[in-house]
């Protein structure tokens, strides 16, 4: 029991730093970001280079250097996403919603098969492969890795909070969330603030994935395509576009995931998600914490 | 209102279009006409595919043309849904799945004909359709997106683990079509000729999908449900206060796409007679969306185009094959910014079928914009609110 609850905070807190980035941009441009699961993807792809190239350097590694190649990571991923915004949805912003939603799905083709074609097709085994002693606590099993990943991902989304609620640039941000044309005349730069959200996400999203990689050891081209549908339904469970929503949602999922792999089986993981999802959204579409939107299409 | 109805004539006079302000060029008559141009243009390309089994009728190309027409009903269905009611949806090929999957295990293990199944598959898709649509059409395109998507996985996983889809291997050894006791297995000689079995399934697949389906979905796109769904894609809330019930619309444009899909599954099940979860992987869905994208969201030429190329890519660009998934999803990006509709626009018309007013240089057209004045009429007092 306790250790189903500790698995499922522990992969709770993959999705809910992934579905920060889901939910931030959606809350901002109503965007569904496609591309963001191939974000992640992109990230433990960098995270293996690095630390490749990092370990070929120093011929070792220790946590402060896997937390120099998460900080590189996440500089990367972040500008790709800023990237991706400039190149494929800010030409697109005032098409109709269905225009963007293709590119997006393109964008998401475009980053996976891009990797495929630089790293092939076959999965590729992460230099640092994180483990430890177990430590019982409450008859539980967690490893000192696990506590270290859980410890960075809180700390990103403490730092996170603090932005958006404490400072200037998280009140933009939370203006044009608000409003797009009444931030605009009240001086917001709005692009500015769309990249920089872009990039808050896409560097949350390439944490998580170079984490997930130092955590699995095993990373390849597809791997983004379920944890960008998993984090999408933890962020549609908290409520999408709600900064809190999302890390709950997050934790939720983890949760549900947990104990319904418990009860059915582990063939049955994502079916039980999904389905999750779908009943989420069938019956409680705004999700744990949103709030009650009237607007449609 | 007395003004409004007060006399007789008046009301005919309101009654009656206003003429048009600009003199229009009229129709092309005779073999110019457009429609008919383009439905004698369609029926020149269906002969052509007719004839082509007697050109070259190796297997190889046998197999790639019936998959590439397979293609093209997958592709009709879901621009039905995308191209015409503007649902997005990236689990098309899970109606895909459960045709092929309904059809494959009653053929297999109850024996039946594959062609006495279609009734049952069509019940499946309906419902299919019935269970995704029903709770999700109430909610906002992305979502839909995002359940389908999710809808999709839980199909493919589904198959990949219950007992009676056969696993992970799927269900071998569906077969081929056969009409009270006579199966395209065993071949037919007509006019002197002998027809294999590829060659008559070919034809029946033909027949199928490229005339029926292609033809139904253009005309249910031109009929009255077709407009209510165009409609509803443009402005939801103006087809709202136009009386249309948008939901019952949205739901029926996905009722048929999930029958056209599924109808689609049971040709490619007895194509390849073999059915297994990894032909309804996402990219399959992807790759139906990007046939519709490329081609022309609601235009039935582009979206045949679209499916054609995306089907038959593959097999002329060989060396490419390890490509074409980046170069397709590059083409997504690209044809959504620059044409986002399509290599072929739903109101397009070739360039020979419309009559132009002939034209003219600058200095003429100055000239004669002061000689003709077009004389507004000014609208009577009494029509103004």
């Amino acid at each position: 029991m306790t250790q189903l609850i500790w698995n499922g905070l522990f992969v709770g807190s993959f999705y809910a730093l992934v579905a920060i980035g889901y939910s931030m941009v959606y809350g901002i441009i109503k965007l569904l970001n496609f591309a963001h699961g191939d974000v992640y993807m992109l990230g433990s792809f960098t995270g293996f280079l690095l630390l490749g190239s990092v370990s070929g350097l120093l011929g070792t590694w220790s946590l402060p250097v896997l937390l120099l190649v998460l900080l590189l990571s996440m500089l990367f991923t972040g500008t790709i996403g800023v990237i991706i915004e400039k190149v494929a949805y800010r030409p697109l912003r005032s098409s109709p919603r269905l225009a963007v939603l293709i590119t997006a799905v393109g964008m998401s083709f475009v980053l996976e098969y891009g990797i495929r074609q630089i790293f092939g097709p076959s999965p590729r085994v992460f230099p640092v492969r994180l483990a430890g002693d177990p430590i019982f606590f409450l008859d539980a099993r967690i490893t000192l890795p696990q506590i270290v990943l859980m410890v960075i991902a809180a700390a990103l989304m403490y730092f996170l909070q603090r932005y958006v609620m404490k400072s200037r640039e998280g009140r933009a941000m939370r203006s044009i969330a608000l409003d797009t044309q009444a931030s605009l005349l009240m001086g917001v730069n709005v692009n500015k603030v769309i990249s920089r959200t872009f990039f808050i996400g896409s560097a949350l999203a390439g944490a998580a994935g170079v984490m997930a990689g130092a955590y699995y050891g095993s990373i390849d081209f597809l791997m983004g395509f379920i944890i960008g549908l998993k984090a999408f339904t933890a962020a549609v469970i908290g409520g999408i576009g709600n900064l809190y929503g999302a890390m709950l949602g997050g934790l939720v999922l983890g949760l549900l995931e947990s104990f319904g792999t418990n009860w059915l089986g582990g063939q049955w993981r994502d079916v039980f998600a999904f389905a999750c999802l779908i009943a989420f959204l069938s019956f409680k579409p705004t999700g744990l914490l949103g709030e009650r939107v009237s607007e449609r299409m | 209102m007395a003004s409004l109805f007060g006399s007789r004539d008046r009301i005919d006079d309101l009654l009656t279009a206003p003429a048009p302000f600009v003199k229009r060029p009229e129709q092309n008559k005779g073999l110019l006409h457009p429609q008919r141009f383009m439905n004698m243009f369609g029926l020149i390309v269906f002969i052509a595919a007719m004839v082509l089994p007697f050109i070259s009728a190796t297997p190889y190309i046998i197999s790639i043309l019936t998959s590439a027409l397979i293609y093209v009903m997958l592709a009709m269905g879901l621009n039905v849904v995308v191209g015409y009611a503007g649902l997005l949806d990236l689990g098309y090929v899970a109606f895909f799945a459960v045709g092929a999957y309904t059809s494959g295990i009653l053929s297999t293990r109850l024996g039946w004909s594959v062609f006495e199944t279609i009734p049952v598959v069509l019940l499946a898709c309906v419902a299919a359709g019935i269970i995704i649509g029903g709770p999700t059409l109430r909610l906002r395109t992305d979502y839909l997106a995002i359940v389908t998507l999710g809808f999709g996985e839980i199909v493919r996983l589904t198959a990949n683990n219950l007992a009676i889809t056969g696993g992970p291997s799927g269900i071998h050894g569906i077969r081929t079509f056969s009409f009270f006791g006579w199966s395209f297995a065993d071949g037919a000689t007509l006019f002197g000729i002998d027809f294999n079995s590829k060659v008559l399934f070919y034809y029946f697949v033909l027949i199928v999908a490229g005339g029926l389906a292609v033809i139904g979905a253009a005309r249910l796109g031109k009929g009255k449900l077709g407009r209510a769904w165009k409609s509803v894609r443009d402005d939801e809330d103006a087809a709202e206060a136009m009386g249309i019930n948008t939901y019952r619309v949205k739901l029926s444009a996905y009722i048929i796409g999930a029958i056209w899909g599924g109808l689609a599954g049971v040709l490619m099940g007895s194509h390849l007679t073999a059915v297994s979860p990894t032909s309804f992987e996402f990219l399959y869905s992807a790759l139906v969306l990007m046939a519709v994208v490329l081609g022309g969201m609601g235009s039935t030429p582009g979206v045949i185009i679209g499916a054609l190329f995306i089907s038959l890519a593959p097999e002329l660009l060989r060396d490419f094959a390890d490509w074409r998934y980046l170069i397709f999803g590059v083409l997504m990006v690209i044809t959504m910014i620059f044409r986002p509709k399509g290599v072929w626009p739903a109101n397009a018309m070739l360039p020979w079928l419309h009559r132009r007013s002939p034209m003219r240089s600058a200095a003429e057209r100055d000239e004669s914009d002061e000689a003709v004045v077009v004389t507004v009429p000014e609208p009577p007092e009494e029509r103004r609110p």
